[in-house]
């Protein structure tokens, strides 16, 4: 069940015009697929285009160009009613608990309205059933129905989000940064809930976030973008076991970890610079600016993403002659 | 060891429109010279009130400080007229706030942010206070200092704003730097960079440091001792080795397991509930309902500080001798 595809994505753009000449390029051409019943993380500093990409899934955005294809169907090409359906299939949940529920709507009417709106019941006590139910599911009561946002903590309102995104009983989860306005131990409570969800339901979850300690703790499958591109995909075991791209190495040995004696021992990357405006983004590889393996040809090609190794896909010029040679070459850097 | 900063029965409350909160509930720590001191704890523990209460950033009303001292090189700073603790703020005490953004003056060049301190407090020349400038942008690794000098916040990044501000903290040379969540606005490969710009400071001017942050990554980085905050008290003090892996505390515990390492794989162990109300703070141990070694008394009374070495100090029932005896019983059937 795990190969089937649920989404394909296949050289997605999202440009944005912001006049007097000016593109910003938030999304320049990412591959990737997602299969049914797993965790696919995507992963990337402010500005990388991960938040950009969950949007153009679910239509909030138009694609500028590319493919995405849910369960087979383009969906940028779904008529008003298709679209309408497609949206009870594929939910989102939002990055700050605080503005994404109405703070005029009692708790029951922010988890029914998507119910009324697709009519799914014929009477409101069928309807009110189904919204304790979820209550229960979330790990709320049924006595908080009736309270307004502004009385629960934000560990609790992200619980309502993912109750209103229940709702419509979806296949497909695109969160959004659901953890990162919480607190540590709130955060490991929501995490813990999301794939207890999944088990029992079977969902698929596109999971963006910054945190790539937590990403790694639920994700099947990782994929790390940069500027707009994706740099590496794989396994999320392998990818901290053996990442490829320079990038990826330095974002891993960035993040600093919860104990002492790692941290005394471990060799860090700091990366020089900043990330670059995707208005006016590097030539050929956009990360050679602040790579400390920057050749010549990553000025003047773009690397291509390409399957290094089973289900490992890399776009970096730094393995263009292992791919002639097909000769296995150690990581450039082993981060621990 | 020279003690810089001592903090007795810190007491804060601030006057709402629901009641009084007691944001900070009687905090007691002290900073030596030359170490950083980290605190960490959940949002509304009152570990930025507490910092804000040293710098006298409490605003009178709502907020008092309603009991307690804030011992620095021999004054209490809680007793101090505001003309005497302007001459302290950004001297011999210096902060650095979460937002770079919102922390600079959009109107200013960083020219004038950096030396407005320095004209205000120091009697220098134009020139003197323009070459300290360019120094502390030097110090701080900001390429092309001169021309950066003339230039306004909106044309920085993120994490250069953060240097900056860095920099104005630093420019009066303070003894103490207090540093509330510096980097948590920042993307991880900047945060690197400013942690450790951070240790390359310390090194350089031996400033002692208070670190607030909610990252045990961060603390584990550059901490010399850490403080954990719950519900307006400090429930655990120790060296960072201390309470990394000898903490004593369930709250303690209970933390380092809910947050996910980069390096093993593991189920996250989430502490349940929530923390408690501090409009109404219960009168025995805050972390009583979320607690699972909670006892009677644990509801009642609030625990004595129990000392566990000369460094290291908790705030628990389970360091009790009769709590001790028990656990020793049920762990013998």
């Amino acid at each position: 069940m795990k190969n089937e595809k649920i989404l394909e994505i296949k050289n997605l753009k999202k440009h944005f015009d912001l006049g007097k000449n000016q593109l910003l390029k938030a999304v320049d051409g990412v591959s990737f697929h997602v299969n049914r019943g797993e965790t696919f993380g995507l992963v990337g500093e402010s500005g990388c285009g991960k938040s950009t990409i969950g949007r153009t899934i679910i239509r909030l955005y138009s694609k500028t160009a590319g493919e995405v294809l849910f369960k087979g169907e383009e969906v940028h090409e779904l008529s008003e009613k298709e679209l309408f359906n497609f949206r009870k299939k594929v939910q989102m949940i939002f990055q700050d608990p605080y503005s994404s529920l109405n703070p005029r709507s009692t708790v029951r009417e922010i988890i029914s309205e998507p119910m009324e709106v697709h009519e799914l019941y014929s009477n409101k006590k069928e309807q009110n059933e189904r919204v304790y139910e979820l209550l229960e599911e979330v790990g709320l009561n049924r006595d908080h129905a009736n309270r307004y946002p502004h009385e629960f903590s934000g560990g609790q309102r992200q619980r309502i989000g993912i109750a209103r995104a229940l709702a419509l009983e979806p296949d497909f989860i695109i969160a959004d940064e659901p953890i990162s306005a919480l607190d540590v131990s709130v955060q490991a409570q929501v995490v813990n809930l999301l794939t207890r969800l999944q088990e029992e339901k079977g969902l698929t979850y596109l999971f963006i976030a910054h945190d790539l300690s937590m990403v790694k703790q639920i994700s099947d499958r990782i994929g790390v973008m940069y500027l707009g591109n994706l740099v590496e995909l794989t396994d999320s075991d392998r990818l901290y076991e053996n990442p490829l791209h320079p990038y990826t190495q330095a974002l891993l040995s960035a993040i600093p970890i919860p104990d002492p004696d790692v941290e005394e021992s471990r060799e860090r990357i700091i990366l020089k610079g900043e990330l670059p405006s995707p208005i006016n983004p590097p030539s050929g590889c956009v990360f050679r600016t602040r790579c400390p393996f920057a050749m010549d040809i990553c000025k003047q090609e773009k690397p291509k993403w390409r399957e290094i190794e089973d289900n490992h896909f890399v776009a970096c010029h730094l393995y263009n002659e292992q791919l002639e040679k097909d000769d296995a070459r150690e990581p450039v850097i082993n981060i621990r | 060891m020279e003690k810089i900063l001592e903090v007795k029965d810190l007491h804060v409350n601030f006057k709402t429109y629901g009641g009084t909160v007691q944001a900070v509930r009687g905090v007691d720590f002290h900073l030596n010279k030359g170490e950083t001191l980290a605190i960490v704890g959940e949002s509304g523990c009152g570990k930025s009130v507490t910092v804000n209460a040293i710098m006298g950033l409490i605003p009178n009303p709502p907020g008092k400080i309603t009991r307690g001292k804030i011992i620095f090189k021999g004054r209490d700073l809680t007793r101090l007229k505001e003309k005497k603790m302007r001459a302290i703020r950004g001297v011999d005490i210096s902060m650095i706030f979460q937002d770079p953004m919102t922390a600079l003056n959009p109107t200013l060049t960083i020219g004038t942010q950096l030396m407005e301190g320095l004209k205000q407090h120091r009697n220098v020349s134009d020139g003197e206070a323009k070459k300290r400038a360019l120094e502390m942008l030097e110090l701080v690794g900001i390429p092309n200092p001169e021309e950066r000098l003339k230039q306004y916040p909106h044309q920085f990044s993120g994490g250069m704003s953060q240097r900056i501000v860095i920099a104005i903290a630093l420019i009066c040379e303070p003894e103490l730097l207090i540093a509330d969540e510096p980097t948590t606005a920042l993307d991880v490969t900047i945060q690197a960079q400013i942690l450790e710009l951070f240790e390359r400071i310390q090194e350089a001017t031996g400033v002692s440091i208070i670190l607030i942050t909610h990252d045990l990554g961060v603390v584990a980085k550059i901490a010399d001792r850490v403080a954990v905050m719950y519900a307006g008290k400090i429930i655990e003090i120790g060296s960072k080795r201390e309470i990394f892996y000898n903490s004593q505390h369930p709250y303690t515990k209970g933390l380092l397991q809910s947050v996910p390492r980069l390096d093993v794989k593991e189920n996250l162990q989430p502490i349940e509930g929530t923390p408690p109300d501090l409009f109404s703070p219960p009168t025995g141990c805050p972390f009583t309902p979320r607690c699972p070694f909670a006892m009677e008394v644990c509801n009642k009374v609030y625990p004595a500080s129990f000392k566990y070495s000369n460094t290291h100090s908790v705030d628990c029932w389970l360091q009790d001798e009769r709590a001790q005896k028990l656990l020793a019983k049920a762990v013998k059937n």
